[in-house]
């Protein structure tokens, strides 16, 4: 085949960061969709949202998107919780979650978007940090910092959150809401309250995924949808509800899709998260580490 | 032959052993009662042996057959029904329509010609002037109270025509007189030659109901036997009858 | 109503519209009212397995551009009468909606939801790859000018789309008072329960999914031709999808006349806005109208003439 070794080696270390910031983009599904049982396939936009949040502060005071994505997660927290509030009053409560609660999503997916496209036209849209545009070499490796950088924040948002969920108490109760709501209610604590909870940190992860994901790729407002098919693969590659299986669900379709791109081409690319998440279901629905 | 044979079935969610090699053998006619404490596994075998939940090891014999490969409307076709704990009515069709929706797909699958038109009808008013609920034949299933919910639960179950009926909890929390209601409804059928098995805590009305009694403790049968026998037997007082 | 009698009414008022339009003879009529019953057959198509069944196709524009891009294909390799290529696209149409349903309706309602939303742009991803079919750039159709049955060929398309409306309608209130209608209601209802009295729903979720897929490439065939230069990111435009699901929800789930008033209503408005405001801001005021619909009036128009404002039932 003619394979040059310094190309594996390099599609693979372009694998495995482009994972790395993947992860960041799933966990909060992982917490939604995995933990809570809820269809939020409006995440991308939520995502998108924080992207196009980054670019406005950053082109008008320079800040670091990153750091501005930090800033900006107790926002995006408020917001999840409100949005499932509504979720909750309006669905959840009756048990009519799927026909309906899946099309209210739909919708805020869909009225973001053109929001977006209404606000800010369909240019694509980029910001400016140190990290974009050097590369870190050592050898034949690559190591493009806009990749490297996102990877590495994306797998200390992960370890927080995994931490946060195995030793704090709502972090346990989030846990177990999932399972038994008596039990939980019987430890005084409210299943809505913390289902309101895990949701708004569920939200609050996209503004960081929002400005990973702008310091990696230019963004305009169509973007999102190409993410909904990765997102829900990832998440049932790497087993729903475990949030390590999300890092290695990541890291998997991160280094399939960096060699689908390096040898066949990168138009290719958002067909191969579908073909890998109807190849999970078909197989192995439950994942590869699933409960 | 038993009609109903379960030999060494047991189900597990993840690490939790829900049933444990799990035998049980129904005779055609028979009047089984099935009881043991909340999350002994006695839903579970249900689900199980309707095809709902697939067990991991273990075999279901249905009137000879092995049904362990089909799915649920396939074993409800070859004559086994079953009632839910908590009712699950069609909401949106109405109480006759719920009857009709087993008469369409079950009973017409299997017999020809086809019940249709006049006598379809017909049988679902039967089946509903049987549970006592004639009048809201025209009624959605939210209009019903709590003991008009449970009769169209097993109305429902009655009208795929079953040889075998599984009826899970359908007396929790009836009044005494309606939990004997539907004790001698059930009676009455199994006179009619349907082969019942009826899950419950009411003592009262499974030691009526019963010609055999079968305890589920943790995911393991301890015991089955005669229920004045069983009841008396000290392993199943401590487990389950001393609570 | 017997269903033949059905079908003989609407051809019937399918005949009174034709000539109506004709009598106004004024183009814009038909370009514009193409689109309405565009809409109508999409949002009928969707509901039969979204309002019937309750599964949600999110990617209706997947299957309706697969219609539309098999047309392009016949046309650039042997060009055939467009009733044919309404077939066709049913045919291509109706094997996928059955391939993705095979592959995901065993699992829960959510991932057949998603796997369609994915679907959708992964096909557009292999019809941007496939220069056949004019990848990106385009294909472009030369439309004749005259049909050999009404004139200018609008007229012509016009017609056609007008079959496809009665046909899907019929369709759509045959099932819905036949044993496959009580069938899929049980589904929606309660899965576990249909099973349990019988239903085979595996069987069942599978007709309404290629049936429904089937109708709505019937409905992509003519575009091409309708509008003569196809792009992928018009034929798999996301206003297919909104449209599809918000004509049916704010129109009523329930019955065939949902989609029909959901699709008139919402159809026309957006001809009035797109001309009058902007297409974005009229697909914004969709959106705003699916969300504001499917929390306050889930039971769509049909469910407030029929019952009034939705009571909640305590849970």
């Amino acid at each position: 085949m003619g394979l040059s070794l310094d190309l594996l080696i390099n599609a693979v270390i372009a694998g495995i960061l482009l994972g790395g910031f993947y992860t960041a983009v799933t966990i909060g599904v992982s917490i939604s969709f995995g933990i809570l049982d809820i269809v939020n396939i409006a995440h991308p936009a939520f995502i998108i949202l924080g992207s196009y949040i980054a670019y406005i502060v950053n082109q008008s005071f320079g800040i670091d998107p990153i750091v501005i994505s930090l800033l900006m997660m107790p926002a995006f927290y408020v917001l999840g919780a409100g949005v499932y509030q509504i979720y909750y009053e309006a669905f959840e409560r009756h048990g009519q979650e799927s026909l309906r609660g899946l099309s209210f999503f739909f919708g805020l997916l869909f009225v973001t978007e053109v929001i977006l496209i209404l606000v800010f036209g369909v240019d694509y849209r980029y910001v400016e940090a140190w990290y974009i545009g050097p590369s870190w070499h050592l050898g034949v490796m690559d190591f493009p910092l806009r990749m490297l950088v996102p990877c590495v924040v994306a797998l200390a948002l992960f370890a927080a959150l995994e931490l946060f969920l195995s030793r704090t108490f709502i972090g346990r109760a989030i846990c177990a809401v999932a399972q038994d709501q008596l039990a939980l209610r019987l430890m005084a604590a409210s299943p809505t309250r913390i289902k309101r909870i895990a949701f708004g940190i569920s939200i609050a992860t996209t503004a960081v995924a929002g400005a990973l994901l702008i310091v990696i790729q230019p963004v305009e407002p169509s973007v999102g949808r190409d993410y909904i098919g990765r997102v829900f693969a990832i998440c049932v590659l790497g087993g729903l509800g475990s949030l390590p299986g999300t890092v290695i669900g990541a890291m998997l379709l991160g280094i399939i899709e960096s060699f689908t791109s390096t040898f066949y081409g990168p138009s290719w690319a958002p067909a191969v998260a579908f073909g890998v998440l109807l190849l999970t279901l078909a197989v192995r629905p439950a994942g590869l580490m699933g409960r | 032959m038993p009609l109903l044979q379960v030999t060494g079935l047991s189900k597990r969610f993840g690490g939790f052993v829900a049933l444990d090699g799990i035998d049980l053998a129904v005779a055609a006619g028979e009047r089984v009662g099935l009881i043991g404490p909340n999350g002994s596994g006695k839903s579970t075998l249900v689900n199980c042996i309707c095809g709902t939940l697939v067990n991991e090891t273990g075999t279901v014999r249905f009137a000879g057959e092995v049904v362990d490969g089909l799915v649920t409307h396939e074993r409800t076709r070859r004559g086994m029904a079953r009632s839910f704990q908590l009712p699950r009515p069609f909401g949106t069709l109405t109480v006759a329509d719920n009857l009709r929706v087993p008469l369409l797909y079950t009973v017409n699958a299997r017999r020809r010609p086809a019940l249709r038109g006049a006598e379809l009808e017909a049988r679902c008013i039967e089946l509903l002037m049987l549970v006592g609920l004639a009048e809201k034949a025209a009624n959605l299933p939210r209009d019903l109270t709590q003991v008009e919910m449970r009769k169209l639960e097993l109305a429902r179950a009655m009208a795929a025509e079953p040889k075998l009926l599984m009826a899970d909890e359908a007396m929790a929390g009836l009044s005494q007189s309606e939990v004997d209601d539907i004790v001698t409804l059930l009676i009455r059928l199994n006179e009619r030659g349907i082969t019942i098995v009826l899950i419950e805590h009411i003592m009262r009305a499974v030691m009526r109901f019963s010609q055999r009694l079968v305890v589920l403790v943790s995911g393991k049968k301890i015991a089955d036997g005669q229920p004045e026998t069983v009841v008396r037997d000290p392993v199943v007082e401590r487990a389950y009858l001393g609570q | 109503m017997q269903n033949g009698i059905f079908l003989l009414v609407s051809l019937v008022v399918a005949a009174l519209v034709f000539f109506a339009a004709r009598a106004l003879n004024n183009d814009y009529i038909f370009f514009a009212g193409y689109t309405v019953l565009q809409f109508i057959v999409l949002a009928t198509a969707w509901n039969i397995l979204g309002g019937y069944t309750g599964y949600v196709n999110f990617g209706s524009a997947a299957f309706f551009a697969m219609g539309a891009y098999a047309s392009v294909f016949f046309h650039k390799l042997y060009p055939l009468p467009i009733p044919v290529l309404i077939v066709i696209g049913g045919i291509v149409s109706g094997v996928v909606g059955l391939g993705t349903g095979y592959l995901t309706l065993r699992l829960r309602g959510a991932f057949f939801a998603i796997a369609t939303l994915a679907l959708a742009v992964v096909l557009q991803t292999f019809v941007v790859n496939w220069d056949y079919v004019g990848g990106s750039r385009g294909a472009y159709i030369i439309r004749p000018n005259q049909s050999p049955l009404t004139g200018p060929y609008i007229h012509y398309l016009f017609l056609l789309m007008l079959v496809l409306v009665v046909l899907a309608l019929a369709c759509a209130r045959s099932i819905e008072r036949s044993q496959l209608g009580y069938g899929f209601a049980t589904i929606r209802d309660d899965e576990l329960a249909a099973e349990a009295s019988g239903v085979p729903t595996l069987r069942l979720k599978l007709i309404a999914t290629t049936l429904s897929g089937a109708l709505m490439g019937m409905a992509g065939a003519p575009f091409p031709y309708y509008i003569g230069y196809l792009q992928p990111s018009s034929a798999f435009g996301l206003e297919y999808a909104v449209n599809s699901i918000a004509m049916p929800m704010i129109g009523g789930t329930t019955s065939w006349v949902g989609p029909l008033i959901g699709a008139v209503l919402l159809g026309s408005l957006q001809q009035i806005a797109t001309v009058t405001i902007s297409s974005a801001v009229n697909l914004l005021i969709v959106g705003l109208l699916l969300v504001g619909f499917v929390i306050i009036a889930p039971s769509g128009i049909v469910g407030l003439v029929q019952h009034g404002w939705p009571r909640r039932s305590a849970k």
